[in-house]
C-alpha cells in the first residue's frame, strides 16, 4: 500500500511532476515525512502517552532481576539474577495460596459469569416488545458504569451485618446471616458481584450478533415443526458460536487476573487467606511490603503466562475451524 | 404443536420472572440507598440503619457532607480531575484518531499496530508505578489524569468513525485548498461530534470512578478523590466526626445517613450522564469491536 504511486495532486503548485517522468517516481521516506509532518504532529501527543505508559514501563520489568531499592532507582540497584524468582520455584505458601484463590475464582467466573450474558441476551432477544426490551436494557446496563468502590459499598449495605437483608431477617425473627465478613462465602460473593455489575453490559455484543442471524432460518424451522427451544439450539447458538469462542479466548487470557480492585477493597473484611489473588499479592508485597523485585517477578511471570494462554487458545480455536481473535 | 404451545407459555413465564428479578436486583439497592440518605435521623435509628420508604425528606446528611470538610474537598477534586481529564482525553484521542485514519501517510500502519498491540497487554502494576514515580507525578492530581488520558480502545473507536467518513467530502475540501489542519478542525471534528461525545463520556466516567490509581499514586489524604473517601468512610466504615465534615458544633445525622449520602453523591453524576451515554454507546462499542 505504501509503495503505490501517489495520486496526482492538482492543487499542489509547489510540487509539479517532472515534464516526462520515465516511471512514477517513488517518494523517499524523507519526502513523505515532510509531506505528512502535520498528521504526525497530531499523532504525537497521543502516541507519547501510549508509549510512555504502555511500552516504556515494560523496561521497568528489569527490576524483577534486581535487588531493587527505591531510593537508588533502577540504574543504581544491584543485579540479583533470578533470586527474585526463587519465590516461584520454592513454592512459597502465600504465593501458592494466591494462585489457588485466583484459579478458583477464575473457575467460578467461567462457570457462572461467562454464560450469564448469553442467557440474558437470548431472553432479551426473544422479547416481542421492543419498548420493554429497551427499558430492561437501560436498567441492567447501569451497574457497569459504577466503580468497584460503589458496587462493594452497595453490596455491603444490602448484605452486610446492618444491611437490608439482615434487617429483614431479624425483623421476621430469623438469624442474621454473615455474608460480607465470611471467609467461606467470599468467592461466591465476589462472583455474584461480577454478575451483578457486568452481565447486562456484556449482552450488548451478543444482542448485536443475534440481530444479524437470518430471520428466514427461523421461519423454515418453525414450518418444519421445530419448537422454540430446538430453534435456539440449532439456529441461535450456532450463530453465536464465533463470538462466544472469541470472548472465551480473551477470558482465558485473563485467567490470572481476577477483579483486582474488587478483591483488594474487600480484603480487610475476610483476611488474606481467603482473598489473596496474584494481583493483590503483587500489590501487597511490592507497593505495601517493599519487596519490589519479588513483586515485579511475580507480575512478569503472570503477564507472560497470560499472553501465552491467549496465543495457545487462539491456536486451539483455529484447530477447531474458528476465527479466533486474530489470524495467522 | 400443542406441547410446543405449552412450552412457549411456561417459557414466557420463566422469562418474565428472570427479567423482573434482574431489574429488581438493580433497582432495590438504589432505592434503599437514596431513601436512607433522605430519611429522618429518627427513622434511620428506629429501622436499625436502613430505610426503604422514608416517611419524610431530611437533607441534613447532605448538608453535613457539603459543609466544607473532607467529603466536600474530595468532591471538588473529583470534579476537577474529571473535567480536566476529559477535555485532555478527547483532544488527544481525536488528534490521534484522525492521524491514524489518514491512510498512506508516513508510518501510518506502524503507529496503528503499536496502538492495537497495546490493547492486548497491560504493562504491570509495579513498572507502571515506577514510571509515574520517575515522572515526578506521585502525589499530584496529574497522576490520576495523564497515565489514563489516551486509551487505545477509544482511539480505535474514533479512528473507525473517521475512516467511515465519505472520502468525497475530504477530497473536495482538499480541492478547495484546505490544509490538513482545516480538514481536521472543520470537517473531521464537527462530523465526529457524536463519536467524540460518547468517547468523552466514557473517559469522564473513568476519571470520576478512578480509584486504584488514586490509591496507588496519592498518599496525601488532602488530595484524595471521592472514591478514596468512599472507600475509607463507607466501605471500611471509618467514622466521620463533625470536624472531618467541617460541621463542628452541629448535631450530626446517623453515620448510615451520611454514608448513604456520600454514596448517592458518587452515583449522581453517572446517572445524570447515563441517558446521553446510552443513546450512543452500543453503536460506539460495536464500531470499536468490529473494526478493531
Amino acid at each position: 500500500m505504501s509503495t503505490a504511486p501517489a495520486p496526482p495532486r492538482t492543487h499542489d503548485t509547489t510540487e509539479r511532476r517532472p515534464p516526462s517522468p520515465p516511471a512514477p517516481r517513488r517518494r523517499t521516506w524523507w519526502d513523505r515525512l515532510k509531506r505528512d509532518k502535520f498528521v504526525l504532529l497530531l499523532a504525537l501527543p497521543g502516541m507519547a502517552v501510549i508509549i510512555t505508559f504502555h511500552y516504556y514501563p515494560l523496561l521497568g520489568n528489569v527490576i524483577a532481576f534486581q535487588d531493587y531499592q527505591p531510593y537508588l532507582g533502577i540504574r543504581e540497584s544491584l543485579w540479583s539474577g533470578f533470586d527474585n524468582f526463587s519465590i516461584l520455584f520454592n513454592g512459597d505458601p502465600d504465593l501458592l495460596n494466591a494462585l489457588k484463590n485466583t484459579l478458583t475464582i477464575t473457575a467460578l467466573q467461567t462457570i457462572f459469569v461467562f454464560p450469564a450474558p448469553i442467557v440474558l441476551a437470548l431472553i432479551l432477544n426473544s422479547l416481542a416488545s421492543n419498548r420493554l426490551r429497551q427499558v430492561v436494557q437501560s436498567v441492567l446496563y447501569l451497574p457497569h458504569f459504577l466503580s468497584w468502590v460503589i458496587v462493594v459499598a452497595v453490596f455491603q449495605q444490602m448484605l452486610g451485618g446492618a444491611g437490608l437483608l439482615n434487617n429483614y431477617l431479624r425483623s421476621s425473627g430469623h438469624q442474621a446471616l454473615n455474608i460480607i465478613g465470611n471467609a467461606d462465602a467470599f468467592k461466591a460473593l465476589v462472583t455474584s458481584q461480577v454478575i451483578w455489575k457486568d452481565t447486562g453490559w456484556a449482552t450488548i455484543l451478543f444482542l448485536a450478533v443475534l440481530a444479524q442471524i437470518d430471520r428466514s432460518l427461523y421461519e423454515a424451522a418453525s414450518v418444519d415443526g421445530a419448537s422454540k427451544l430446538r430453534q435456539t439450539w440449532h439456529i441461535t447458538l450456532p450463530g453465536m458460536r464465533p463470538i462466544i469462542v472469541l470472548l472465551f479466548i480473551l477470558k482465558l487470557g485473563d485467567s490470572l487476573s481476577v477483579g483486582f480492585e474488587q478483591i483488594l477493597l474487600q480484603q480487610p473484611a475476610v483476611g488474606r487467606q481467603a482473598s489473596e489473588v496474584l494481583d493483590t499479592f503483587v500489590y501487597n508485597n511490592g507497593v505495601i511490603g517493599g519487596a519490589w523485585g519479588v513483586a515485579a517477578a511475580v507480575g512478569l511471570v503472570k503477564g507472560v503466562i497470560g499472553l501465552l494462554l491467549v496465543l495457545m487458545a487462539n491456536k486451539v480455536a483455529h484447530a477447531f475451524g474458528e476465527e479466533g481473535v486474530y489470524k495467522a | 404443536m400443542s406441547s410446543n404451545a405449552v412450552a412457549d407459555v411456561t417459557g414466557r413465564g420463566a422469562k418474565a420472572t428472570v427479567l423482573v428479578v434482574a431489574c429488581g436486583l438493580v433497582i432495590v439497592p438504589f432505592l434503599g440507598i437514596v431513601s436512607t440518605s433522605l430519611a429522618s435521623p429518627d427513622q434511620v435509628t428506629r429501622a436499625g440503619g436502613f430505610v426503604i420508604f422514608p416517611t419524610g425528606i431530611d437533607l441534613s446528611a447532605y448538608r453535613s457532607i457539603l459543609a466544607g470538610g473532607v467529603v466536600t474537598r474530595s468532591i471538588l477534586i473529583s470534579l476537577f480531575v474529571t473535567a480536566v481529564g476529559t477535555v485532555l482525553s478527547i483532544t488527544l484521542t481525536a488528534m490521534l484518531g484522525w492521524a491514524l485514519s489518514r491512510k498512506g501517510t508516513f508510518g501510518n500502519r506502524y503507529l496503528l499496530i503499536l496502538v492495537l498491540i497495546s490493547l492486548l497487554f497491560s504493562p504491570g502494576l509495579i513498572p507502571s508505578y515506577l514510571v509515574v514515580q520517575q515522572l515526578g507525578l506521585l502525589d499530584t492530581l496529574w497522576a490520576l489524569i495523564i497515565p489514563t488520558s489516551v486509551t487505545a480502545f477509544n482511539v480505535v473507536v474514533v479512528r473507525a468513525f473517521f475512516v467511515g467518513l465519505p472520502n468525497e467530502i475530504i477530497d473536495s475540501a482538499r480541492m478547495d485548498g484546505a490544509s490538513e489542519w482545516q480538514l481536521f478542525r472543520h470537517i473531521g471534528v464537527p462530523l465526529a461530534k457524536a463519536a467524540l461525545t460518547v468517547v468523552g463520556l466514557f473517559y469522564g466516567v473513568g476519571y470520576w470512578n478512578s480509584f486504584f490509581n488514586a490509591l496507588l499514586y496519592i498518599s496525601d489524604s488532602s488530595k484524595w478523590p471521592l472514591q478514596l473517601v468512599l472507600r475509607t468512610y463507607v466501605v471500611d466504615n471509618t467514622q466521620l466526626g463533625a470536624e472531618d465534615l467541617g460541621a463542628a458544633g452541629h448535631a450530626l445525622p446517623p453515620q448510615t445517613s451520611i454514608q448513604m449520602a456520600i454514596l448517592v453523591i458518587s452515583i449522581v453524576p453517572i446517572v445524570v450522564i447515563y441517558p446521553f451515554l446510552q443513546r450512543h454507546f452500543a453503536k460506539g462499542v460495536l464500531t470499536g469491536a468490529v473494526k478493531g
